[in-house]
Order: structure tokens, then C-alpha cells, then sequence
């Protein structure tokens, strides 16, 4: 295994993972230890340790800009501003406010946030507790993906400590402040991480997207202003409150600041989570994993996800902060990086990918649900060795259809791959056409594909 | 057949989490929560919900039927779930389900005869660094080859129990259901179950054993001035990185197409959206912050035409459609 040269190393920013190496860290006595909750005293009362009682709590518009001059942009994919996000919350119109955490974790690749909830729940928690203050939210719920039990499980645990300690409640450290805490589990819908999908379902409905404007700053959960972040935009929300906006930005680019858990996958020595400075590039990120596995050439990788177009051993030294990836033509999205070797067929890759958004579809939007059926049929028989040229240009005119088409982004994410690997890897299809490449698949797979 | 007492009452207490007026919030939950007791959401179920909530029982079937973890046919004690999605696959998971299928004579979705075991191919279960990774009763054996899924397996056929690589010891998919209703882990010391692995913690022990850590933390840092004055955060663009005109949204359209969104409730249900409605648009002055938003969202998310919603953008999926267009024509 290589060793990874000193000036990478030094990308490493452990900040949000860093109580994981704590085997307890879970449990509010040790969290507390480890910096936990100061944040919140010191918006409540003024100093970290909670001494400063006559000091008068941080004033929530202070706390909002404090996170915009952070320049802290969301982990969910989109990287919107997120100080940004809090303001748009029309304050003063008698409204109940809400904040809604966005834990359905579930794009294809990423694993950042259930071993956040997992090993540091209580870091979520406290950032929620912050935001709804900020955002003036006395009620707050953690939509957190219904399979991710192991998490939920300490993520309940965590909320029921944080009553016990007066930091959930009526009257949150004597501020005067309210906030209860919900969390609710999904069952099973990858569309429920589309932030207006998830209110739907939050509601009680069929996870499906609304169509926006109005956003969910003005009609959100319950028709009222509602803030929708991710896990790890909450969760970095304690460490810019005692560390502030100055410190968050000596970490990573001027426009993509901060941490960022870069998640790694598939065909690397090491993989895992590796929390790096903004902006590292995939070469960096194979380094600090040791390298590829022996006998594995790098061929094709995701940016952020199954729903980003797919990047080449060309683009190894694309900085991957928001700007650089859409520079190279893709996306950051969740930052995790399913990185494939020569030994794996970019066709059937994708191949997989689209089963997933067919049955993840959540039917509402025509393009979606029927381009993403017929295109797993004519890969099914592409990979099966009875595909055509023709098949290619089917391809494309139904991603053309689909993309800017839906209501939201999965049927313009499902596009992405498709696209993607006919841009780079066309021989492998051709390969298939032609008859080079042996079928991967039988014809008992072609049931309805003609 | 009639629900038990105990789940009346939970019920209740789930109800009680939502605001009064909003209790169409616990239907999940209440899923959850009837699956727990008939280890499915059978008719009964869907009937239970309905009465729970006031609403009738095709809003309630409409929900049980979208959502993959409600199961609609008596499921087993254990619900097997291997990943095959992209990355377990190629790393092997595509192996483990055939393995699995072929022991247990069961496709996907399907009950063995005894009705102990339900084998399910799973989408993405966010853990792929693990991978090939699958799940009973959503708890997770890490790095699985077929002979490991038929050891765990095999164990459970014999009435055992294996431990999970991470989470806590299993319980049966009853007692699951229970915990996704919303009701803690009881059993002692459950919640301590389960230490990192390796991936979680590899970049955090490189840093660890090197010695890095993230400079100039100071807990005491004052929450306001003590970073430079930035340019006047809006217009906001700049920070999406669009030059894309400004774009009014539609605002005074807004009631109309939420109205288009309401769906339709039976005379029972409170009007979910009515109190909504009217009141941002009707506001006089409005808000600084809410137009900033406006401007910022609808700019940097130039409408595509079909009523393409703000907010997501697909600039490089076009792009990517367009190069792969024309690597198309230079065949």
C-alpha cells in the first residue's frame, strides 16, 4: 500500500467526524465533554461554558449572518447557500416556522451521513437546536430514511437525552426559546430526499414533488415557511457557531468553504470516509485510500452519486468543490466518489443505475416514469447482445425527453449516466452492437423489451 | 381482526406528536405501527389508519402502496435485503442474491414456505464503502460473499440469531416495525450495540496517526465581527454562480398552483393547505430577505420552459446530453 505523500495528508480537515473516533460519543455525558452543547450556551447565554448568564442570548439574525459570512453552502447535493435559506424565512408573519432535516439518505454511493447520526447524533441535534432558533422554528423533525434503523435508534436516543437535559422543551436553558424535536422515519423512498417529495410525505402523503414556486421558504411543511436542510449542513452548524465564519472559511475555496466528508467506494485500497478541505481532487482522494486495488486502473468514477454525470482518469485533477466539478461538465452532489476500474463495464453500470431510478420513480411526472421503463428494456437488450445503432439514438432523444422535463431532479439525474458514458465509453456499447463484447445478460431478461 | 389495546394507545401517543390540526402526519408512523403487530399492513391495517386519522381507506392504501417497507402480504420473521445496486453489485452482490435465492427457493419478494424468511433485492442502502452489503431487518452484515449470506442465513433457518457487523443484535422485523414508529430501542443496552468499522474511521486515524488536525479552533470566537465584512450578500447569485438575468417568480400565481396541489380531502379531513395560502402573497410590505430569495432562486434556476421547477439544476446534464449528442454525430 502507498503511502500517502505529507502534503495530502494535510487536506485532511477532520471537524464533523472527529468525535467518531470516540466510542461514546453518542451519549450526551461524553458529547458534552467533547465540546458538546457549548455552542448552543454560548447562543443562549452567551458564553460556551454557560457562565456568562447575564449576557443576552445571541440575537437569531446575528446567528443567520454568522452563517452567511461562514459562506456554509448545503451537503445535500445542490450546495445552496444555506444562510441564504434562513433568511428567506419571512419573520414576523405570525406563522409557525418549521425546520426539516433531510436524512433519506439514499443517492446511490453516498454514505456520509448515517455514521454522522450514527457516532455523533447528538451534533445533529444541537444544530437543529441553533437553526430553529435562528429561523424562529419552535418545532422542528428529522426525516430520516426509514432502513437507516441503526442510526434512528441512537438519533432517538439522542433526542430523548437532550429533553432530559433541559436543551429540548419548554424554555431551552432559561432563553425563554421553545423547540420540539420530532424524529420520523421514512419507509423506503429514494424520492422522499427531494426536499419538497419529503414534506409531502412528512404530511402524510405519497412521497411526490410539488411543483415550485412557491418554495418551501414561503409554502412549505404545512403550507408555512419551513427551512429544508441536510444532515451535514445542520450538523456543521455548532462547530462555525464557537470556531465562526473566519475559521469555517481557512478550510476549503473561496466559494465552496469548509469540510467536507468525501465519501469513497468500489475499487480502491481503503475505502471509507475521508473528511478533506474542499476542493481535494480525486487523484489526492485515491492517495489518502492507498492507492487503487493491485491489478485496477481507474476507468470511470462519480463525482457526487449515482445521479451526476460520470468523470474519466482525465479528470483526476479536478478540484471537487462545487465549482470545479461543474467545470469539468458534472456536479458535486453528495461528494461520493464510486470510483471503477477497467474491469468494470461502464454499460452495465449504468445499466444497474437506471434499474434503480425505474423503480424509484415516483410516477408523478410522465417523462420520468416512462423513459426511465423503456431505457432499462433497451439496455436489457443492448447488454444482452441483441441491441442496435439505432438503440443509441433512442438513447439519447429519451434523455432529451426526460431532462427539464419533471418536476424535480431524479428524472434528470437518471439522465446522467446515460449520457455520460455514451459521451465517454461509446465503443463499450458499440463493442455489444457488434457482437465484440460477450452478452452480459441472458434473454430471459428480455421479457417486454421489443 | 381487532387491533390490541397497546396499539390503540400507541397510536395515540404517535398522533400526539403532530400538531393537533395535522395529524395526517402520523399516517407513516401509523403504518409502521400496525405492521408491527400483523407483520404486514393488511387490510385491517389500512382500516386501522383510516379510522385513526379520520381519513377513508383508499387515501390510506394510496400511501401503504407507494412506499417499498410497507409490506402488503404476510412477511417473514426475518427480511432478508441484499443490495444490487450499481456499486454491491459489481463488487459481488448480484452473487450473494442469486446464492440466497437458489438456497432459500424464493425470488424477490417472496416468503419461504415455513415463513420464517423474506429475501428482497435492495436499491442503494448507503453504506458502500461496506459493499457488497446486505441487511436483515435492516440491520447490516458488511462485505458479504455468498458464503458468509448463506452462513447468516443458516444460522437464522436454525433459530439463531447473528450479530450484524454494525448496529445492534437483531430483532425480528415485528419489533423493528415498532421502532419505526417512533417508539425507542427497550431492549438493554441495544443502543450501544455496535461499534465503527474500519471504513468509517479510515481518514480520521490517517489524520490521527499524522498528526493533523484543523488549525486556529477557538470555541470563544465572537458570533458577530469577527469576520470581514463580506460585499452585501444579495443579490445573492453570484454565490450559485449563474449570470443568468433575474427571473420574477410568479408569485401572485402562487395560490393557484398550490391550489392545483391540494389534493383532495374527504369532508372529514381538515383542508390541509387553506391557512396557508394567501398570507405571504397578501403581505404589504414584503420581506427583504423573501424577495432576495426569490431573485437569488429563480435566477440561478432560469425556468425550463415546461414549468420546470426552480431549484434544481441540470445545466450539466444538458451539456452532457449535448457532447454525447455529438460524439453521436462523428460516428
Amino acid at each position: 500500500m502507498t503511502q500517502p505523500r505529507p502534503e495530502t495528508l494535510q487536506k485532511l480537515t477532520p471537524v464533523l467526524t472527529k468525535r467518531w473516533l470516540s466510542p461514546d460519543a453518542w451519549k450526551i455525558d461524553v458529547y458534552q465533554q467533547l465540546d458538546g452543547y457549548a455552542a448552543l450556551r454560548k447562543v443562549l447565554t452567551g458564553t460556551p461554558d454557560g457562565r456568562g448568564r447575564d449576557a443576552d442570548p445571541v440575537h437569531p439574525d446575528d446567528l443567520i449572518k454568522l452563517i452567511k459570512d461562514s459562506g456554509l453552502r448545503g451537503r445535500g447535493g445542490a450546495g445552496f447557500p444555506t444562510g441564504l435559506k434562513w433568511g428567506f424565512i419571512p419573520q414576523g408573519d405570525g406563522k409557525p416556522h418549521y425546520l426539516v432535516v433531510n436524512a433519506d439518505e439514499g443517492e446511490p454511493g453516498t454514505c456520509k451521513d448515517l455514521p454522522l447520526m450514527m457516532y455523533d447524533p447528538h451534533s445533529l441535534v444541537e444544530g437543529v437546536i441553533i437553526a430553529s432558533y435562528a429561523i424562529r422554528a419552535s418545532r422542528a423533525y428529522i426525516y430520516i430514511r426509514g432502513e437507516a434503523v441503526h442510526a434512528a435508534r441512537r438519533l432517538r436516543n439522542a433526542v430523548d437525552e437532550a429533553y432530559r437535559a433541559g436543551y429540548l422543551g419548554k424554555d431551552i436553558l432559561g432563553s425563554g426559546f421553545d423547540l420540539d424535536l420530532v424524529v420520523h422515519s421514512g419507509a423506503g423512498a429514494y424520492i422522499c430526499g427531494e426536499e419538497t417529495a419529503l414534506l409531502d410525505s412528512l404530511e402524510g402523503f405519497r412521497g411526490q414533488p410539488r411543483l415550485r414556486p412557491p418554495f418551501p421558504a414561503t409554502h412549505g411543511l404545512y403550507a408555512c415557511p419551513t427551512v429544508v436542510n441536510n444532515v451535514g449542513t445542520i450538523s456543521s452548524v455548532p462547530y462555525i457557531v464557537l470556531g465562526g465564519a473566519a475559521w469555517w472559511k481557512s478550510m476549503g475555496t473561496e466559494k465552496s468553504s469548509g469540510p467536507m466528508i468525501y465519501s469513497l467506494s468500489g475499487r480502491i485500497a481503503n475505502p471509507g470516509q475521508y473528511e478533506c478541505s474542499m476542493g481535494i481532487t480525486l487523484r489526492e482522494l485515491i492517495e489518502l485510500a492507498g492507492g487503487m486495488q493491485p491489478g485496477h486502473e481507474l476507468r470511470f468514477w462519480t463525482p457526487g452519486g449515482s445521479s451526476t454525470p460520470l468523470l474519466t482518469a482525465e479528470h483526476l485533477d479536478v478540484p471537487l468543490d462545487f465549482e470545479g466539478v461543474a467545470g469539468a461538465g458534472s456536479i458535486l452532489g453528495t461528494t461520493a466518489t464510486q470510483i471503477f476500474s477497467d474491469q468494470d463495464c461502464p454499460v452495465y453500470a449504468t445499466y444497474r443505475w437506471l434499474e434503480f431510478y425505474h423503480h424509484e420513480s415516483c410516477g408523478k411526472c410522465t417523462p420520468c416514469r416512462e423513459g426511465n421503463y423503456w431505457m432499462v428494456r433497451v439496455f436489457r437488450r443492448i447488454l444482452a447482445g441483441q441491441g442496435t445503432h439505432e438503440d443509441l439514438d433512442t438513447l439519447l432523444d429519451t434523455c432529451d425527453n426526460i431532462l427539464g422535463r419533471s418536476f424535480c431532479g431524479l428524472g434528470d439525474g437518471a439522465t446522467s449516466s446515460v449520457t455520460s458514458s455514451l459521451k465517454y465509453f461509446k465503443q463499450d456499447y458499440l463493442d455489444y452492437i457488434e457482437g465484440r463484447t460477450a452478452p452480459k445478460l441472458s434473454e430471459k431478461a428480455l421479457v417486454g423489451a421489443h | 381482526m381487532g387491533f390490541s389495546q397497546e396499539t390503540h394507545d400507541r397510536a395515540r401517543e404517535i398522533i400526539a406528536r403532530y400538531p393537533a390540526d395535522r395529524s395526517r402526519s402520523a399516517l407513516l408512523p401509523l403504518l409502521h405501527l400496525v405492521q408491527s403487530e400483523e407483520g404486514y399492513v393488511s387490510p385491517a391495517g389500512v382500516e386501522f389508519c383510516a379510522e385513526q386519522l379520520g381519513i377513508n381507506k383508499a387515501q390510506v392504501s394510496a400511501v401503504a402502496t407507494f412506499y417499498t417497507m410497507y409490506k402488503r402480504r404476510p412477511t417473514g420473521d426475518w427480511l432478508v435485503s441484499v443490495c444490487t445496486n450499481t456499486m454491491c453489485d459489481v463488487l459481488g452482490g448480484q452473487r450473494v442474491y442469486d446464492a440466497l435465492s437458489e438456497h432459500l427457493g424464493v425470488g424477490h419478494e417472496e416468503t419461504t414456505a415455513d415463513g420464517t424468511i423474506t429475501l428482497e433485492h435492495a436499491e442503494c442502502l448507503a453504506a458502500c464503502d461496506y459493499g457488497p452489503v446486505m441487511t436483515v431487518n435492516y440491520d447490516f452484515f458488511d462485505k458479504v460473499d455468498p458464503d458468509i449470506a448463506l452462513g447468516v442465513v443458516a444460522e437464522l433457518q436454525s433459530g439463531g440469531r447473528p450479530a450484524p457487523t454494525r448496529g445492534a443484535r437483531l430483532c425480528t422485523l415485528k419489533e423493528m416495525s415498532l421502532q419505526l414508529a417512533g417508539f425507542s430501542d427497550t431492549r438493554e443496552g441495544a443502543v450501544a450495540d455496535g461499534p465503527a468499522g474500519d471504513p468509517t474511521l479510515r481518514g480520521l486515524r490517517l489524520a490521527q496517526q499524522h498528526g493533523v488536525s484543523v488549525a486556529g479552533f477557538d470555541p470563544n470566537t465572537p458570533i458577530s465581527g469577527d469576520a470581514p465584512a463580506p460585499a452585501p450578500s444579495r443579490p445573492a447569485p453570484a454565490a450559485t454562480g449563474s449570470t443568468a438575468p433575474d427571473v420574477k417568480a410568479p408569485q401572485a400565481k402562487s395560490p393557484e398552483i398550490r391550489a392545483a396541489e391540494t389534493r383532495a380531502p374527504d369532508a372529514k379531513t381538515p383542508a390541509p393547505d387553506a391557512p396557508g395560502t394567501t398570507v405571504p402573497t397578501d403581505r404589504a410590505e414584503p420581506d427583504s430577505d423573501a424577495e432576495a430569495a426569490e431573485s437569488a432562486g429563480a435566477a440561478a434556476n432560469p425556468p425550463a420552459g415546461d414549468a420546470k421547477p426552480a431549484g434544481d439544476n441540470s445545466q450539466p446534464q444538458r451539456g452532457s446530453l449535448r457532447d454525447a449528442r455529438s460524439e453521436e454525430g462523428t460516428r
